[in-house]
């Protein structure tokens, strides 16, 4: 479980997350979403501490991220697998290196135990032969699940998603989805996934926390998000003349 | 004034990350070899190139203005030697590395920064600026005075040819020349300058690609500030070395 304690962070005079805080389950899905600019990037890169927060405090498992020194987030970061908005693959290296990374950084593991572990989670991902391929011979679905594959190499024990499905298609989206929420459920870990995407709300948010202007303005979880009275939480639902139609 | 300091005191708290223990010994060996060969072997040509023709050039000048008959003629080789492994070689050529590996370092850094793969590394647990930026100086450290060595024989050799071609100064007197008061302390000098400058080059390279932030502009902006400052403190850090090695 993570606990994000009061979090509070600036960049120059912008206020950008304003005293939030929410938990994020074991086992579940957890959904951070909310308009672009809203903070939720920043809230998510607060977490693992890419960002420090001015005040409030990040736990795991009851183990103070915050006050951790560098040698300790570290060592407490080999727990954490992390798929980026772009995939942030490793240009220089085959997928086969890419996923095999965090394996040759951390463990001593034979090569063939290694080349086994790194086949393993590629077909976790459903994608096969592709080993030798370089990242820039793949398609952005492809890409991201390179990246799901590489950030669960180590079997972390919290995985984060920023913007899984950005600039991927509405099928393709679905697959994404579907394979966090099945490995979440599968290795029981605690998954926090920053979206705006309103099919993936619906469809994998086990919990949900809505971010507005920088503030926590609603939590709550896929069954009860189409039924809440928040006005700024129903214009962001209902934003799209799809969701609009679909209400009508 | 003051971004100066601030830009100072970052580069320091960088190279504090930078100087660890690498993760694993085996992979840190890896990448030292590939950087021998992307940030030195593959600057061969260059050099060689600039080398050649500079040595040429030196030595049509030197002849060119000998018009007194009291000067001889092996004065040619003199001046090409010293001026070649001097200054011409350490310095003008780490000038030269400074362009063509700094933009490197730093463009390369400097996307993996904005395309978010140096957070990845950081999520993995991995010291970004020790993994990335530690094989890079040592290997610029290495394998630099190599090329710097490779430099002088060729500007020497590039005298001898645009001489022998010209028919303005015999092999000889050249070689009589190139062997007057030879001292091999100005060998240990030139390659003590090399070694500083790269270590100047790469680090400051790396230090500008790993600060970069946003998108490709800010990578070319970071590739521009890496070569001018490291060819800025190169020019500063030849003064006080041959200050302090020559006198």
């Amino acid at each position: 479980m993570i606990e994000a304690r009061n979090i509070d962070k600036t960049f120059g005079e912008h206020h950008v997350l304003k005293n939030v805080s929410c938990n994020f389950d074991k086992g579940k899905t957890n959904l951070i979403i909310g308009q672009s600019g809203s903070g939720k990037t920043v809230l998510m890169k607060c977490l693992v501490g890419l960002f420090e927060v001015d005040q409030g405090t990040v736990m795991y498992n009851n183990r103070n991220f915050t006050r951790m020194n560098f040698e300790q987030r570290k060592t407490l970061r080999r727990e954490i697998g992390m798929l980026f908005q772009g995939g942030a693959l490793f240009d220089s290296m085959n997928v086969e290196q890419n996923v095999m990374f965090p394996l040759n950084m951390f463990t001593n593991q034979l090569l063939e135990e290694k080349r086994e572990r790194v086949n393993f989670v590629l077909n976790r991902v459903n994608l096969e032969n592709v080993n030798r391929l370089m990242p820039s011979e793949l398609s952005g679905g492809m890409r991201k699940r390179v990246a799901i594959a590489r950030a669960i190499a180590m079997n972390p024990q919290y995985l984060f998603c920023d913007e899984p499905n950005s600039g991927l298609d509405p099928q393709t989206s679905g697959v994404i989805d579907h394979l966090i929420q099945e490995i979440t459920l599968e290795y029981n870990i605690t998954t926090i996934v920053n979206t705006h995407d309103m099919n993936s709300v619906l469809s994998i948010g086990d919990s949900v926390a809505f971010i507005y202007k920088g503030e926590l303005w609603w939590q709550g979880d896929k069954e009860t998000i189409l039924d809440t009275e928040n006005p700024e939480l129903n214009e962001f639902v209902f934003g799209t003349e799809l969701t609009s139609r679909l209400k009508k | 004034m003051l971004k100066v300091f601030t830009s100072i005191g970052n580069y320091v708290m960088l190279m504090r990350r930078v100087f660890t223990h690498p993760q694993k010994r085996g992979i840190f060996w890896d990448q030292m070899l590939t950087e021998v060969n992307n940030l030195g072997l593959e600057s061969l040509g260059i050099v060689a190139f600039i080398s050649m023709f500079m040595g040429a050039v030196v030595a049509i000048q030197t002849a060119y203005n000998i018009d007194s008959p009291l000067i001889p003629m092996s004065m040619v080789g003199f001046t090409v030697r010293q001026s070649v492994i001097l200054e011409f070689s350490p310095t003008v050529i780490s000038l030269i590395l400074a362009g063509k590996v700094g933009s490197r370092i730093a463009s390369e850094i400097g996307t993996m920064r904005v395309t978010e793969q140096i957070d990845a590394l950081e999520i993995m647990g991995v010291n970004s600026a020790n993994y990335l930026i530690f094989p890079k100086i040592i290997a610029s450290m290495l394998i630099n005075p190599v090329l710097i060595v490779f430099s002088m024989w060729l500007g020497i050799l590039g005298g001898w040819g645009a001489m022998t071609a010209t028919g303005l100064v015999s092999t000889n007197d050249y070689v009589q020349g190139l062997r007057i008061d030879f001292e091999g302390y100005t060998i240990f000098y030139a390659l003590t300058k090399t070694v500083f400058f790269a270590f100047i080059i790469a680090s400051v390279s790396g230090f500008y690609g790993y600060i970069t932030r946003g998108g490709a502009l800010e990578v070319g902006q970071a590739s521009t500030k890496a070569v001018v400052f490291s060819s800025v403190i190169i020019i500063l850090f030849n003064l006080v070395l041959t200050q302090l090695l020559l006198t």
